[in-house]
């Protein structure tokens, strides 16, 4: 159920951007899901891509600080509720969602999050009827 | 006004003779009293009776803030410590202070040094004097505290700090004397433009130093505020402010040369140079009781006249600071030393060590922003666990600098290496 998210931490310099997904592209990594958080220093960007190992090769190789993160990926309906329903599982459980992003797949709606205890939130989502997508299912989403 | 006409005015024949009867008092008794100087000038082969005049200067060892740190705290104190009567510290390259130590006559020839620049700024008994000096272990609140008090002065002891208060008080207690670092005299004085004070105060001197400053900056001071504006130099090794100081012709600061003895040296030769030519400032204390120290290198490069001064004064002068033959720099009056930073980042051991500084002015005050290589493999995804290592690099930076740290993180392998000579500082004020 965990997913390996790349992190790529991103000053804010003209075209870092550009670099860090110009590198991806040019050794076939496909992104599926992105989200760009910033600061007033620099900005860090998060991806869902076809082959995280690679992506933190390929990146570091061009000097863009790049690592993996475990994240956990849930199916939403597009229907009102449905994310609140996910929230709500988490509520009482002592997980703190670090940050969340959202992306759709199909005919469903998915969103990304990053707990502060990946272990106990598998076990949340495990015990209550929430969908939660497959590390492989993710990296080949587009494949 | 002259403070003190029959020293600060003697013939150069009279200065020498005085200057080369203390020198060689001083050498015997440090040679008996300081192990550390004895066992340098034995294994030079030199005996105290080699030292008869002031040219017999330069068969002395130099002493650098090296030894100092490495005698800390009371290693090269030449009296029983029930003499001593106050130490004072200043900061080290490497986290530990440099510590001085000085006996009652010590301190009483401080105060006659500091009331010397002030008279010969203009002030007397009748002056009020704002020092907005810290206070503390740094040694320009209290040196320049106990010269005024000497002088007969009114004391405002306000310390350095709370710029609003400062206004009020100088306001409330009319003071006419104000002593700081320049760029806060800067910083007050803009402040006060802007409160629309400048009616309302009375200031008409003020005395800046531990910071070098340009001419153009004091020019800009006393239009600001309508004053006078004087240097005053000193360094704490040597004994704090009041080593040296200029007069109303502002040609170069006179040394008190019947307590200290300067040269001039070329840095890398360690030869004295011709009077008018620049090179490294060097001291020997001729009286100090408690830290007497031979041939203490300030790292300040200048020049030197023992030209008569058109104010009367023959004792020599200094002119303005032209740099440093080290990398140290003076921030808001606190000497770093960027080895400080990469010491206390290598501590810290979250970052890579690699850093950059950059030194600036805003509003007057010195601004100091470290930019620190995020570590490639370790870095947090979260932007607020980034805030969290920022701002502890920033603590503990400030716990080792003595200054307020800006700390940027920036991608790793983007600042220069150190190997060679690697650029770690960027300094973009004005200051020599």
């Amino acid at each position: 159920m965990i997913v390996k998210q790349l992190s790529v931490f991103l000053e804010n310099k003209e075209g870092r951007l550009c670099d860090a997904i110009e590198t991806l592209s040019s050794n076939g990594i496909n992104i599926s899901a992105l989200s760009l958080a910033d600061s007033t220093e620099y900005g860090m960007l998060r991806m869902l891509v076809s082959d995280p190992e690679s992506g933190v090769k390929v990146l570091k190789a061009a000097g863009i600080p790049a690592k993996l993160t475990d994240v956990i990926c849930l199916k939403a309906a597009h229907k009102t509720g449905a994310l609140s329903r996910i929230l709500k599982a988490f509520m009482g459980k002592g997980i703190a969602i670090e940050y969340m992003y959202a992306f759709a797949a199909g005919e469903n709606a998915s969103v990304v999050m990053k707990t502060s205890d990946t272990e106990k939130a598998i076990e949340v989502i495990k015990e209550s009827d929430i969908e939660a997508w497959e590390a492989e299912t993710i990296y080949n989403i587009n494949a | 006004m002259i403070w003190n006409e029959t020293k600060e005015c003697m013939s150069r024949d009279e200065i020498y003779t005085l200057q080369s009867a203390r020198l060689a008092k001083m050498v015997d008794r440090v040679y008996h009293n300081v192990p550390f100087y004895r066992k340098k000038m034995q294994q030079m082969g030199i005996e105290p009776g080699d030292i008869r005049c002031v040219e017999d200067v330069n068969k002395l060892p130099f002493t650098t803030k090296d030894d100092l740190r490495e005698n800390y705290p009371f290693g090269l104190v030449a009296v029983p410590q029930s003499e001593v009567t106050r130490v004072h510290a200043s900061s080290g390259t490497t986290g530990k202070a440099t510590v001085v130590a000085y006996t009652r006559k010590d301190i009483a020839t401080w105060s006659e040094c500091v009331a010397r620049v002030l008279a010969m700024t203009g002030m007397t008994r009748e002056d009020r004097i704002q020092i907005s000096y810290g206070y503390g272990l740094f040694t320009g609140g209290l040196g320049v505290h106990y010269g005024a008090e000497h002088l007969g002065a009114t004391v405002i002891p306000m310390s350095s700090g709370n710029t609003k208060k400062q206004i009020t008080m100088m306001e409330d207690f009319g003071a006419t004397v104000l002593a700081c670092t320049p760029s806060y005299a800067l910083h007050l004085a803009e402040a006060i433009e802007e409160a629309g004070m400048l009616d309302r105060i009375k200031l008409k001197t003020a005395i800046l130093g531990a910071e070098p400053w340009t001419d153009n900056m004091r020019r800009e001071l006393e239009k600001k505020l309508n004053i006078n504006a004087f240097d005053i130099y000193g360094l704490s090794e040597v004994m704090g402010p009041g080593v040296a100081a200029d007069c109303l012709e502002h040609k170069g600061l006179h040394v008190y040369e019947d307590y200290f003895l300067p040269e001039i040296i070329n840095p890398e030769t360690f030869q004295p140079v011709a009077p008018g030519e620049v090179g490294e400032l060097v001291f020997t204390t001729l009286t100090k009781e408690a830290l007497p120290l031979f041939r203490y290198r300030t790292k300040d490069l200048t020049s030197i006249t023992y030209d008569k001064c058109n104010c009367g004064r023959t004792m020599a002068r200094i002119s303005k600071f032209k740099g440093r033959s080290d990398d140290m720099l003076i921030i808001r009056g606190v000497n770093v030393f960027p080895s400080q930073i990469e010491a206390a980042l290598l501590e810290m051991g979250e970052t890579s060590p690699h850093y950059m500084m950059v030194v600036d002015r805003e509003d007057n005050l010195d601004t100091l922003e470290v930019l620190v290589e995020v570590d490639e493999s370790y870095f947090s995804d979260e932007i607020r666990e980034l805030e969290n290592l920022s701002r502890r690099i920033s603590k503990v930076l400030k716990e080792a600098l003595g200054v307020a740290v800006k700390v940027k993180l920036v991608e790793p392998k983007t600042l220069e290496r150190s190997e060679g000579k690697a650029k770690r500082v960027i300094d973009k004020r004005t200051l020599y």
